[in-house]
């Protein structure tokens, strides 16, 4: 039984993972169920979102550098260029390191990481990417608030973060805003991948695909939005549709979720 | 134990399966990505192939002098740099190139044009670009759509001659053109155009900050007063005073002088007007009609006009938004500073300045917001800093930068007489405006200093930048010194 697990493990360039999944739980808050309206992809209804878990923190170089340690293929040496293109991890000076940066960064959110990393590292530990509603629906909370989507002093503050251009050294997690869910720096650290970040654009009909209608540009933007106000979603979904899976981005990084029930038997 | 080797097992497998699915699904998209298009149909054969000149605001690059269709690389980089919006103030713009407005770029009809889009790994947001000269969806911007660290590429064919504007169109559209997205690409027509002697790049956008004008640090981009088409700024090129000072732009008396002006917006139509100058040609929204003898023309919002004149008087043209408290409250403003003897037959010599200043040259309807958000200085130093940041807002307009005035109208602050003689009474002047006969350094002025709406904090700190400069006596002018003499001398 253990032998062929190993040859399964091997086939598949599997993961490491018991580790992980001890100190996992702890650092993951209950997002609690609820309905919102998404900016695209409802027609305008509102959706409802089932409770789910969510890391605390974004990943950070130091927990990235521990996957990497346990799992060779994701190594910049590695790593095909199909699942990562060459700003792969761009801002560590080693091969699987952060390297001389390392004080600086090790609490810093990882970034420059591609979408199928991303989920390789989530599954590693038995979680997986948030979906974009559920993103969505976390990064709504303000300190006090579930819902602070028409609070004006938070929206000027996300809208201004977005504005900014990126810091030298990403501050490390645990100094970022903390919403009213206890989730960390979901607003004013990193963009974050999700798992579905491209669904708002890309239709299953190509005829729609390449109707400019249904691409965020221009003035067209604002057809098929619920909400042509709410400037910080848009930049948002504006983001995430620049992507494709194998990008990474200087100031995008990622978290992991995972569904509610799934914690109940995992902590058993 | 047994358990999680179980779940390890089931989940493991499935991440293979799903792998797989990702990467036949995925590993598509990416070759297209990857491949740019080269198959661009064209019936005039291989073509010689360029790298495009471009240039950053006011200059142009050259005129074309091909008389063949060429293909043109232009490479246009994307960044997010926080620079200088006014005296003081900072903004975080999002440029084609560096600067507000994007570089220049300048092709001849029917070339084809291999268009590059960098956008800096730095930068926080995805950009694109829809450049008006290309026929074709979006003009670029779904073909070129570039998250952050990214390249892409595109080629079109430029149909149609014109001065067209370029900008991003990633959503919110409005707010990455009030964030400085935006620059001009001239298409010569076949046949060329007219040498002229002098050819520079003005375009006017309107910005919305969370302060009003003035108010000072790093100013954060307002949603409520963009949505209300409420800009704090509208300037010319990218920040106040960018072509004014040693900025300004400069002709010889007797050259022609071509401008090529665009208006970003994102929200106003500019009434562009050259004060003291009559545009002896104007291509209208820079299409290929010709109008002439024009004094202010409009220039739309997303569009573009060529204005065309030749100089023939010395001194300072004003360029301006006749839209005009535009010019004196909010920025717009330029200046085309032209050398040469004097033409007393055209001219003799009255500034054509004079004219806006009933028209309120004022602050007198400045936000309240300004003032608390000042720092308050503690020592001599800092009244002079910041006091230099307030002569540029109130004084500098009539006064000149280096407080030398203008003859015969605004009298010199620089080695003033009147002022080093009784601070007190400029102090008077400054708090409550002054009209009628005055001497200064021998020369009479007789005309009207507005009241300014200064607090007794800004007038001690402008007063102290004045007396600390241009050969004046020195000093420093105190809370308690204005409240005196504010009292003593009412004019």
């Amino acid at each position: 039984m253990i032998q062929a697990l190993l040859i399964i493990t091997l086939i598949f360039g599997g993961c490491l993972v018991a580790q992980a999944q001890k100190s996992a739980p702890a650092a993951m808050v209950e997002v609690a169920g609820g309905t919102f309206v998404p900016l695209y992809g409802s027609n305008n209804q509102a959706v409802s979102v089932p409770g789910f878990l969510l890391d605390k923190y974004p990943v950070t170089n130091s927990e990235f550098e521990a996957f990497l340690a346990a799992n060779q293929k994701w190594k910049k040496s590695e790593v095909k260029k199909l699942f990562a293109d060459a700003g792969y991890l761009k801002h560590w000076a080693g091969n699987a390191e952060v390297g001389e940066e390392a004080e600086k960064l090790k609490d810093s959110p990882v970034v420059n990481v591609s979408w199928f990393v991303a989920k390789a590292y989530c599954e590693c530990q038995g979680k997986r990417l948030p979906t974009v509603n559920e993103w969505e629906y976390a990064a709504m909370a303000s300190e006090t608030k579930r819902n602070a989507a028409s609070d004006p002093g938070f929206y000027q503050r996300s809208l201004d973060w977005y504005s900014q251009p990126n810091p030298k050294y990403l501050p490390p997690v645990q100094q970022s805003f903390r919403n009213v869910y206890g989730l960390y720096g979901m607003i004013g650290l990193v963009w974050e991948w999700t798992s579905d970040y491209n669904s708002a654009l890309i239709v299953g009909e190509s005829r729609a695909n390449a109707s400019l209608d249904r691409q965020l540009f221009c003035g067209a933007g604002s057809t098929g939005a619920s909400d042509v106000k709410n400037y910080v979603a848009f930049m948002r979904y504006a983001f995430r549709s620049s992507l494709k899976p194998n990008y990474t981005v200087t100031n995008l990084g990622f978290r992991c979720a995972r569904n509610a029930s799934v914690k109940v038997t995992a902590s058993r | 134990m047994t358990r999680s080797l179980l779940s390890n097992a089931v989940m493991i497998g499935t991440m293979g399966l799903f792998g797989l699915g990702a990467l036949t699904s995925c590993g598509t998209k990416a070759t297209n990505a990857a491949t740019p298009s080269s198959s661009l149909a064209t019936d005039t054969g291989p073509l010689p192939t360029i790298e495009a000149q471009l240039t950053d605001a006011p200059l142009v690059p050259a005129p074309i002098t091909r008389k063949k269709p060429a293909k043109v690389i232009v490479r246009l980089e994307v960044t997010e740099v926080v620079k200088k919006l006014a005296d003081g103030v900072d903004y975080t713009f999002w440029t084609f190139g560096g600067s507000v407005p994007g570089k220049f770029i300048r092709v001849r009809q029917n070339d084809e044009v291999e268009f590059h889009l960098m956008n800096h790994p730095d930068s926080k947001n995805p950009h694109n670009i829809d450049l008006h000269a290309v026929t074709g969806p979006g003009g670029g911007a779904s073909a070129t759509f570039t998250a952050p660290g990214q390249e892409t590429v595109f080629n079109f064919k430029v149909l149609n001659p014109g001065l067209y504007v370029y900008h991003c169109a990633t959503a919110p559209v409005g707010m990455h053109i009030a964030n400085g997205m935006y620059g001009l690409i001239m298409v010569e027509p076949e046949e060329g155009m007219e040498p002229v002697d002098k050819e520079f790049y003005i375009m006017q956008g309107d910005f919305y900050t969370k302060g009003g004008f003035g108010a000072p640090g790093l100013q954060p981009f307002d949603m409520e007063k963009a949505l209300d088409e409420k800009p704090s700024y509208v300037v010319f090129n990218g920040s106040v005073g960018a072509l004014t000072g040693d900025n300004a732009i400069t002709a010889k008396v007797g050259e022609k002088v071509r401008l090529f002006v665009g208006n970003g917006g994102p929200n106003l139509v500019s009434s562009f007007h050259v004060i003291g100058e009559i545009f002896d040609k104007v291509y209208p929204e820079g299409g290929s009609n010709t109008n002439t003898n024009v004094q202010t023309t409009l220039v739309p919002a997303g569009g573009s006009a060529i204005t065309e004149f030749k100089v023939d008087v010395p001194g300072n043209y004003v360029l301006v938004d006749h839209s005009i408290f535009r010019t004196f409250n909010k920025g717009a403003l330029g200046m085309l500073k032209v050398e040469g003897p004097d033409n007393l037959a055209i001219y003799s010599g009255q500034t054509t300045q004079k004219i806006y200043l009933p028209e309120g040259s004022t602050v007198q309807e400045m936000p309240k917001s300004v003032s608390p958000l000042a720092s308050v200085a503690t020592n001599k130093d800092m009244r002079v800093d910041l006091g230099r940041t307030l002569y540029a807002q109130n004084c500098q307009a009539c006064h000149q930068a280096e407080g030398q005035g203008i003859k015969g109208a605004f009298p010199p602050l620089a080695k003033s007489d009147f002022l080093n003689a009784d601070v007190n009474r400029s102090i008077g002047v400054v708090a409550h405006g002054l009209e009628g006969q005055i001497k200064v350094n021998g020369e009479v002025y007789n005309s009207t200093m507005p009241k300014l709406k200064l607090t007794d904090e800004e007038i001690a700190n402008v007063m102290t930048y004045v007396l600390n400069n241009w050969g004046n006596k020195g000093g420093e002018v105190s809370l308690d010194q204005v409240k005196k003499a504010k009292l003593s001398y009412k004019h």
